[in-house]
């Protein structure tokens, strides 16, 4: 490199020769390479040549190198499914084939069904129903043993499998009127209505009070001549203190007036069976689960004892 | 130091004080973008919809900062450094102005589309057909007006800093194009639609994003270290062969590195393999410009202590130098398995754009600045200090927040139990995310503070005001001035 600009100096402070260019003032020392740096570059590209050789790396003609390792990510991928498919068969195999009874007795079968539940309670039910099974408004706590539709391991199991006014042939099903909407009850009766079940709650309510005969004639069918709720229906107990959709008086006034429908999704074909079973375990441990009265089923679709009658719209 | 050329060109520095401006207000407007997105995340109720939410405010915040910073940064201290190093005007004034407003329109146009929910869905290529168009023939009149410079120079060799902003500018013209091609649904709509789909389609987005990290905010900013580094330094570069040796690898290698943002998916492993062998490739050539760039403090390294504009640039180079070795790192394919989708990866690219690109443009612009203005030095070195210590918290908060965050959302997504079953689902993650969340709020808040802190000495420093007790980079005192009381300067050289 000759060129009539070049002024090789030597710089004072590290005794090194400047290429001899300069540029606003700006000069550069010729320093050679630092070893290292040449080293560490050269061993990244051994290594990614190495790489090269054992895993798919080059486009060729009809394809691309295969690699001597013969990866592949579906085979990674199938590989760690395994490691997962091999710790859920010790016990799925057995779950499946034991009823929930069965399955009741056997601790280890048992904390398999509450995992498995859990884990799926909270990618699937979580959203509504809250991490902690805590509820909403609009969806029902379920530590409780207030229950809508039944607290049975077999009545959890049919409310997950078929869902709420889900559109699934088998959902449970009811509608309550809607009676200020739909002119069944004047604006007055609303009022008193609401007023007696708010003072159901509190004990307050007695047969004298106005609300009683709009009740008996109106609301006792489904929520019983006691208040206490009808799960045949899924009508709520109205003698608590557990509002579904909110206690307030312009609450409860609302949800006379307007009526609500809420809707659970069918889970049955989108989660499979097994894990419809071990939901239903899992939601009924949760703190209110009922001893089922009734004999215990046989898995499978068709297991639910003859469940209370469906009402339909 | 001693200059060969006795005449002294009329230098256009107008255009470069545009620019310097411009990058500071967009600056500003893009770290708060992203203190609000941030804080978003973290309270969601601070998404205020439709157009102030998180979705839209994102490419705001990406773009702002990338774009309307970063690119303002480069066009500033490129116009800057090409006309000192090859000794002559700007080529072109009124197409170097039509660069200015051409890139200031297309921001707004591409900002407009974003709050207006216009996007192509291209993470960092989100603008419509429409604003690509304009943004390719303002680029191409940036190239015109740069090549013009150079080809017009009075110096026989060209500076390394325009190796590498030649290198940007032409290959950033190259991803543009290749990323952007659609066909418009109708010419009086914003919608369109991408020429390549699928997993090609995915390809070429990832070979855009990846590169306009390497040659946007990599090679770029390198060509701004090359120069402002060894002339803050008043050192020579550290060297020659180094630099010629770490351009060529850098350019070579990074143009292949974008599968890794593909690894796992419905890419073609070959193509998975490639991507990550070239990024680890990558590390040696990336760490030359750090080598260049504290190596050239060698036999100086006192100035360091009292110089914190040459703080800003040396610590810029450590966060690059960190950010440039975990970038590797996260592209082995095991290591991503872990990293893809956490916030591992939100940080990593934090300490990059915070440590490395925000650090080394504040130590530029510290320099530039009173260059501009024919200031001996900015306003107050104390401000300066004290931005770069609230910024440097800031960023160890949001990278430290970011890498605990997650490499445990990381660790809770793959975690399973004995019986086979997920331990934590999606939502016990984001639950198990939000302390980290307000930690990284805060550091971006400190982070936003130190670049307000700046624009305020900027201002002090145009209006001619020195503060009190002031000393030089040197340490040499300083005397006050006050508004009021401006001595009369030299109009700029």
């Amino acid at each position: 490199m000759t060129d009539e600009h070049r002024k090789v100096e030597v710089d004072e402070i590290s005794g090194v020769n400047t290429t001899g260019h300069e540029w606003d003032g700006l000069k550069e020392l010729n320093n050679p390479l630092p070893r290292w740096w040449v080293w560490v570059f050269v061993a990244c590209c051994i290594w990614g040549a190495w790489y090269w050789v054992i895993y798919p790396s080059w486009p060729i003609p009809g394809g691309a190198t295969k690699g001597t390792s013969g990866y592949t990510q579906y085979d990674e991928l199938k590989a760690s499914q395994a490691e997962i498919i091999k710790r859920q068969e010790a016990y799925l195999d057995k779950f499946d084939k034991s009823s929930f009874e069965d399955v009741m007795k056997d601790p280890e079968l048992y904390s398999f069904a509450v995992a498995g539940g859990s884990a799926a309670f909270k990618d699937n039910c979580a959203t509504c129903h809250g991490t902690g099974a805590e509820g909403g408004k609009g969806y029902p706590n379920l530590n409780d043993d207030d229950w809508l539709w039944g607290g049975t391991i077999n009545d959890i199991y049919t409310t997950i499998s078929y869902g709420i006014r889900s559109g699934h042939e088998e959902a449970r099903s009811s509608q309550m009127p809607a009676f200020g909407k739909d002119s069944i009850l004047k604006k007055e009766e609303i009022e008193q209505v609401v007023d007696y079940v708010l003072g159901l709650s509190e004990g307050k309510s007695n047969e004298a009070m106005p609300g009683y005969a709009i009740f008996q004639s109106n609301c006792a069918s489904c929520h019983g001549a006691d208040a206490k709720g009808g799960r045949d229906f899924g009508a709520p107990n109205l003698s608590d203190a557990i509002w579904l959709y909110g206690g307030t008086k312009d609450e409860v006034t609302n949800t006379v007036y307007n009526a609500h429908a809420g809707v659970m999704p069918t889970w049955q074909a989108r989660l499979g069976d097994s894990t419809v079973r071990q939901l239903a375990i899992y939601v009924h441990q949760l703190g209110g689960g009922e001893k089922d009265e009734t004999k215990s089923v046989q898995t499978g679709v068709q297991s639910p004892v003859e469940s209370p009658v469906q009402v339909s719209e | 130091m001693t200059t060969n050329v006795i005449e002294k060109p009329d230098y256009n520095f107008d255009i470069v004080k545009l620019f310097t401006l411009a990058t500071c207000f967009w600056g500003v407007v893009g770290m708060l973008g992203g203190v609000l997105i941030a804080l978003q995340l973290a309270f969601p109720a601070l998404n205020f919809e439709p157009y102030l939410n998180f979705g839209r405010l994102r490419p705001l915040h990406t773009s702002g900062v990338v774009f309307a910073f970063g690119g303002n940064a480069l066009f500033a201290t490129s116009y800057y450094v090409v006309q000192r190093t090859c000794q002559v005007r700007l080529w072109c004034d009124k197409l170097a102005s039509f660069t200015f407003w051409g890139y200031q329109s297309f921001i707004v146009m591409a900002a407009l589309g974003y709050v207006l929910g216009v996007t192509q869905s291209k993470e960092y290529a989100e603008p419509e057909w429409y604003a690509d168009l304009w943004l390719t023939v303002v680029w191409v009149a940036y190239l015109l007006v740069f090549m013009g410079t150079i080809i017009k120079r009075k110096e026989p060799h060209l500076y390394v800093a325009n190796w590498f902003f030649l290198a940007f500018i032409l290959t950033v013209a190259v991803l543009h194009i290749g990323n952007n091609l659609s066909i418009p649904v109708d010419l009086f709509g914003t919608k369109s639609y991408s020429v390549p789909s699928g997993v090609q389609s995915a390809m070429i987005q990832w070979w855009y994003g990846h590169n306009a990290v390497g040659f946007f905010l990599t090679a770029g900013f390198l060509g701004m270290m090359y120069y402002f580094v060894p002339k803050r330094a008043e050192r020579p570069v550290y060297s020659y062969r180094l630099s010629i040796i770490h351009f060529w690898s850098l350019i070579f290698i990074y143009i292949w590195a974008g599968p890794h943002h593909l690894h796992y998916t419905a890419l073609p492993v070959w193509a998975q393999t490639l991507g990550m062998t070239f990024s680890i490739m990558l590390w040696m050539p990336s760490w030359g410009g750090m080598i260049n760039g504290l190596m050239t403090l060698s036999g100086a390294w006192h100035k360091l202590r009292k110089d914190p504009v040459l703080q800003f640039m040396i610590v810029s180079l450590a966060f690059y130098g960190m950010s440039t070795f975990e970038g590797p790192l996260m592209s082995i394919r095991a290591v991503n398995s872990l990293s893809h989708y956490t916030d591992w990866t939100v940080g990593h690219v934090h300490s990059g754009a915070l440590g490395w690109v925000g650090f080394v443009t504040f130590g530029c612009l510290y320099y530039l600045v009173p260059k501009l203005w024919n200031r001996s030095e900015v306003y107050s070195l104390k401000l300066v200090s004290i931005h770069l210590w609230v910024a440097t918290f800031g960023i160890v908060l949001y990278i430290a927040a970011m890498w605990v965050s997650g490499i445990m959302q990381g660790l809770m997504w793959r975690s399973y139990n004995d019986m086979g079953f997920l331990n934590y689902s999606f939502v016990e993650t984001v639950v198990a995310m939000h302390p980290f969340y307000i930690i990284r709020a805060l550091g971006g808040l400190m982070y936003l503070s130190g670049a307000l802190i700046m624009c305020y000495n900027f201002y002090r420093t145009i209006k001619g005001d020195v503060a009190a007790g002031e000393v030089d980079k040197d340490g040499n005192p300083r005397a006050a001035v006050h508004t009021g009381r401006l001595p009369q300067f030299q109009p700029a050289e």
